[in-house]
């Protein structure tokens, strides 16, 4: 023997699992809906998102090196991930200075003062979109439509002139707040179902910020990460059940004035917002137990929101208000072994 | 417009009145009688919390006091007879002598001394280790190194060295509250009079493995020879399970024992360094 | 669908890599080191003294208390020394070392090959039979046998449940003993049915040791009572509370025996030393040990006598290969690894498995990212994370309410984190303290 024998308490093997790993499976889950993102709406999109990342991983090292004077992290590619997830949260022609300012928000405030990753309570990237969209209302609410001509959709959101090119110029409302708004001039929403088509939603032919159009993409995402166990069905199936379940009850007696259930989990951040920000390791919980609490309280929230809140869209809310009850959901126990009789 | 005003004022002036009185009816009816003195002698202890008193906290140091009304067995190694001086006027009782003590770390396991057979690559702690296995040298009984001491130590009073690999003990900082001593897995920390001008000797080391194994581990173990206790002229040293014991009680600080010692175990530390040509004059006396 | 345990476990790469190696006999060491403490309980006290003359299968050390075992003399020759000895972790241990000289065995001993059927003795003398033997469990507890076999007052038993699990990766000892003793080990169960008064008895067996599902149906074919059981893999399916859970379906409840529920388990290579100790009147002195590792020039299986040096062993096998970084007692999940290769055999070495540094698992813990993989994986239904952080906070009080003592220590935790947290090292300490305070209560 050459060298000195390593000692160390059992177990002497590892499962070869590491937190870069787990965060480049999520992002690997979100290329295709970023793929689709592009095909809509140009490489506006890719552009969003680039500036996202950059400025994440930037802020994460600035304050870990310079501020915290710790060891800096950004190798773990969690702040990567952070900026993907905000930017999808965004609308694609946003401008440059906004997505940096909500990156600051997210890595700064929901992030790095709480202790970094880990110990913050509240989803990043989903605090940097509330932050902007509570602060800069407009900005955050002008989405681009998806080339209206080219797909040939037959929206009453989207009628406009057929020549448009630029993407700047197509702009509109996400069909939740075309349907509140159809309702709140007391209009019939059974009338004007032709919103948007359920082939246009699944595709994600419709407004909405860049990342979360795209259903087909994000469940093929979702598919992913369940393969590879690097999230539980529990929390993305109860929160869309749940959605489902309580607008259906809702609808079934207002048929009028309240939208189809399946409008609720085709649109908005509902898809985006299951599979990828509730399922936040750090702000979920981890008993499945309290997963389901957690994703049914989400589900509920969401839709209380949507249908008798302020906003049009409430999933980011519903989470980051789950987010907060997270630490006392992890007082829900597992089942321990030997309580069986 | 000045109705509203007004009578949101009145509202809120009415709720306040009366939440006054209402706690002031709660406050009455929940009073918990408490012996003044508790407060007053929690005020002269040093509020340290270390619990080396063997109550939870000053607090709880203070209500025992005062409820046994007896200064016998209460020390506060903290504040040291000064605050118990204090304490003893404020109660009108006579406080108990007690010698300064001050932790001792037993082990000059230092890595020329006890070279490393191993390499450890757990937690870094020295409970983990020690659960695990011998440590890293081959020494059982040593110093693991691993500074669970220095992390339990409230008044920063322990540090590792980085070049012996062993903690070391500031004495003007150590109020002997006796945490260290209860961290350390091997038990080679020990209170030991603080002595006179810091004065002190005592057997660095807790091998209790038999001469020639202590040895081969390490160069100044105890081999549990029994020189020194042949040496002591005041019977202070006594042989147990292969390893010598000096009773600070009984020890005069005459280092005899130093001088016998094959191993160099016995340190003796704060006494004023004896000129070399002494030494070595000595050495051919003795020859 | 197969059976196996239902909550949490894990699924590490098995690496068995000596499963067709036939297992081979050891040569002799020329000083055999025999430890005292070879079994959980208090460390037998030595009989013999320096200069004795002692036999193979000769008493050396006498059982001390009721949680305590025999220790015999694995070789004959000479008592070098009686006392203190460094064991592979570095630590003291009473021993007796043993000058080698020849291989006379006790005349009692039958050496034959034959396989000895019949007995005829009652419940008692089959228990008095395996305490004076010294036999232990060979899983690596160590614990004495005659204790589990000693049902208590009150309580009945309903089934033996037999470990052939081996749910460790790289050991395959426990595999080979099932391809090449089946009849043996099936002879050893009708003996301690009969010890223990059942009429059923479960064999283990996970499916990716298919040839000992079938060796073992096969030598059991005309004892009805014997059921194989073939069980999906999934570690830690041979920890006993899973394994009767596995098998008889039966959960074993929070801080009880086996016997709670009826059942008493043995490990095959436990069982295998009982048919030697009862039918051959041979005490427990060998065993087969693996010897393995991916880089390992010649793995075997051996059967090696207890006190046998570690080095010997390795040497025996082709030498410690180049870049090996830890040489591990038993399996890699649950093995310990040697601080020293000086060590010796004892009977709860399953294996020695050489692993180099690029498998051990790096130091580089980081913070928690609260994925609760840990909570998923716990076969016990515990909270890994939480007693990590309270055990590292030294709060070993709310570790009693998080059910710390429930912890079997199968390390799936640890080999889970993504952010890799060794948090089994602290909540092994938080175990021994809460054993503490829970003693110190009663």
């Amino acid at each position: 023997m050459k060298n000195k024998l390593l000692v160390a308490p059992s177990p002497h093997i590892h499962s070869g699992n590491s937190t870069k790993q787990l965060m480049h499976g999520v992002l690997i889950a979100l290329l295709p809906a970023l793929v689709v993102s592009i095909i809509f709406f140009g490489w506006a999109s890719l552009y969003v998102t680039a500036v996202a990342v950059a400025s994440c991983v930037f802020f994460e090292w600035f304050i870990q090196k310079f501020m915290l004077k710790r060891p800096i992290s950004i190798m773990d590619s969690s702040a990567i991930l952070t900026g993907v997830l905000l930017s999808f949260n965004l609308p694609a022609t946003v401008p440059v200075w906004l997505v940096i300012l909500g990156s600051l928000f997210a890595i700064g405030v929901a992030k790095m003062s709480y202790g970094g990753l880990g110990s913050n309570v509240f989803n990043p990237a989903l605090a940097g979109r509330v932050f902007l969209l509570i602060s800069f209302p407009v900005l955050m609410t002008t989405y681009p439509i998806p080339e209206a001509n080219v797909m040939n959709v037959e929206t009453k959101a989207f009628q406009c002139e057929t020549n448009i090119l630029s993407l700047d110029a197509v702009t509109g409302a996400t069909p939740l707040a075309e349907a509140r708004a159809i309702v709140a001039q007391g209009g019939e929403l059974n009338t004007n179902m032709n919103l948007v088509t359920v082939k246009n939603m699944l595709l994600g032919v419709k407004g909405g910020s860049h990342g979360e159009v795209a259903v087909l993409a994000l469940l093929l995402g979702f598919a992913y990460m369940l393969y590879k166990k690097i999230i539980s069905w529990h929390i993305p199936v109860t929160i869309l059940l749940t959605m489902f379940a309580f607008s259906g009850i809702i609808y079934f007696f207002d048929t009028a004035h309240y939208l189809h259930p399946l409008f609720h989990i085709l649109t908005g951040g509902a898809m985006l917002g299951a599979i990828f920000m509730a399922t936040d390791y750090v702000t979920s919980p981890m008993t499945h137990l309290g997963m389901i609490i957690y994703a049914v309280m989400i589900g509920v929230i969401t839709i209380l929101i949507r249908t008798w809140g302020g906003y049009p869209e409430g999933m980011s809310f519903a989470i980051l208000l789950m987010n907060a009850a997270t630490p006392l959901l992890n007082k829900v126990k597992p089942v321990k072994f030997g309580n069986k009789k | 417009m000045e109705d509203v005003l007004l009578s949101t004022v009145l509202v809120l002036l009415a709720l306040g009145v009366l939440a006054a009185v209402l706690l002031y009816f709660v406050a009455q009816k929940f009073k918990v009688y408490e012996d003044p003195r508790i407060s007053e002698v929690e005020e002269l202890l040093p509020s340290a919390n270390c619990g080396g008193c063997g109550y939870p906290g000053c607090k709880g140091f203070a209500e025992a006091l005062v409820k046994a009304g007896d200064m016998k067995g209460f020390f506060c190694n903290v504040g040291g007879q000064p605050v118990m001086d204090s304490v003893a006027e404020k109660l009108g009782l006579v406080a108990e002598a007690k010698e300064p003590m001050v932790a001792v770390v037993r082990c000059a396991g230092s890595c020329e001394n006890r070279p490393k057979t191993n390499t450890y690559e757990g937690v870094k702690k020295c409970t983990v280790a020690a659960a695990l296995y011998a440590g890293e040298t081959g020494c059982s009984f040593g110093c693991l190194g691993m500074g669970d001491c220095v992390d339990v130590c409230q008044f920063d009073a322990l540090s590792m060295n980085p070049l012996t690999g062993l903690p070391e003990v500031d004495q003007d900082k150590c109020t002997a509250c006796g945490k260290c001593v209860e961290a350390c897995p091997k038990g080679i920390i020990e209170l030991r009079k603080k002595g006179v001008k810091n004065r002190r000797v005592f057997v660095s080391c807790v091998n209790k493995a038999k001469g020639a194994l202590a040895k081969k581990s390490c160069e100044v173990a105890c081999i549990g020879c029994g020189l020194c206790a042949k040496a002591c002229p005041f019977g202070a040293i006594e042989i147990k399970n292969n390893l010598a014991y000096i009773d600070y009680t009984k020890c005069k600080l005459c280092r005899k024992c130093v001088a016998v010692c094959p191993t160099g175990a016995i340190q003796a530390v704060n006494f004023p360094i004896i000129p070399k040509k002494e030494t070595n004059e000595n050495d051919v006396k003795a020859i | 669908m197969l059976k196996r345990f239902k909550k949490g476990g894990i699924h590490p790469h098995d690496n068995k890599i000596t499963r067709a190696k036939a297992i081979e006999v050891m040569p002799l060491p020329k000083v055999a080191v025999i430890s005292m403490a070879q079994h959980i309980g208090a460390p037998a006290s030595p009989v013999v003294k320096r200069g004795d003359i002692v036999k193979v299968g000769q008493l050396i050390g006498q059982a001390k208390g009721f949680i305590s075992a025999n220790i015999h003399s694995s070789v004959s020759g000479t008592v070098k020394s009686v006392g203190d000895a460094v064991n592979s972790m570095g630590l003291l241990v009473p021993s007796v070392t043993i000058t080698v000289d020849g291989d006379e065995w006790l005349e009692t001993i039958d050496r034959s090959e034959e396989i000895v059927e019949k007995f005829d003795l009652s419940p008692k003398e089959i228990v008095s039979i395996v305490a004076s033997t010294g036999i232990v469990g060979l899983g690596g507890a160590t614990f004495p046998s005659n204790v589990k076999h000693s049902i208590p007052e009150g309580k009945t038993a309903k089934a033996l449940v037999v470990n052939g699990v081996e749910c460790e990766p790289y050991l395959t000892a426990d595999h080979r003993l099932m391809l090449e003793h089946g009849r043996e080990i099936v002879v050893a169960i009708k003996i301690i049915c009969h010890a223990i008064g059942v009429e059923k008895a479960y064999i283990g067996i996970e499916n990716n040791k298919l040839d000992a599902i079938e060796s073992m149906t096969k030598a059991s074919a005309d004892t009805p009572i014997i059921e194989v059981v073939p069980l999906r893999v999934q570690y830690p399916q041979g920890s006993e509370k899973q394994l009767i859970e596995a098998t008889m379906g039966a959960e074993v409840p929070s801080g009880a025996l086996p016997i709670q529920v009826g059942a008493v388990v043995q490990n095959i290579g436990t069982m295998y030393a009982i048919y030697q100790a009862v039918q051959k009147h041979k005490p427990l002195f060998e065993r087969v040990v693996t010897v393995t590792g991916k880089s390992v020039s010649e793995p075997k299986n051996l059967l090696t006598r207890v006190g046998s040096p570690v080095n010997d062993m390795i040497e025996y096998c082709g030498g410690v290969p180049e870049g090996t970084a830890k040489v591990i007692d038993g399996g890699p999940m649950m093995g310990r690894s040697m601080a020293n290769l000086s060590g010796v055999i004892n009977k709860g070495s399953s294996g020695i498995l050489m692993m180099p540094e690029t498998e051990t698992p790096a130091n580089d813990a980081s913070s928690c990212i609260r994925c609760g993989k840990c909570v998923q994986v716990c076969p016990m239904g515990l909270e890994p994370y939480l007693l990590n952080v309270l055990a590292d906070k030294r709060n070993f009080e709310e570790c009693i309410e998080h059910s710390a003592m429930d912890c079997i220590e199968c390390g799936s935790c640890s080999f889970t984190c993504p952010a890799h947290i060794r948090l089994l090292d602290n909540i092994r300490i938080a175990k021994r303290e809460v054993g503490k305070i829970l003693r110190n209560r009663k």
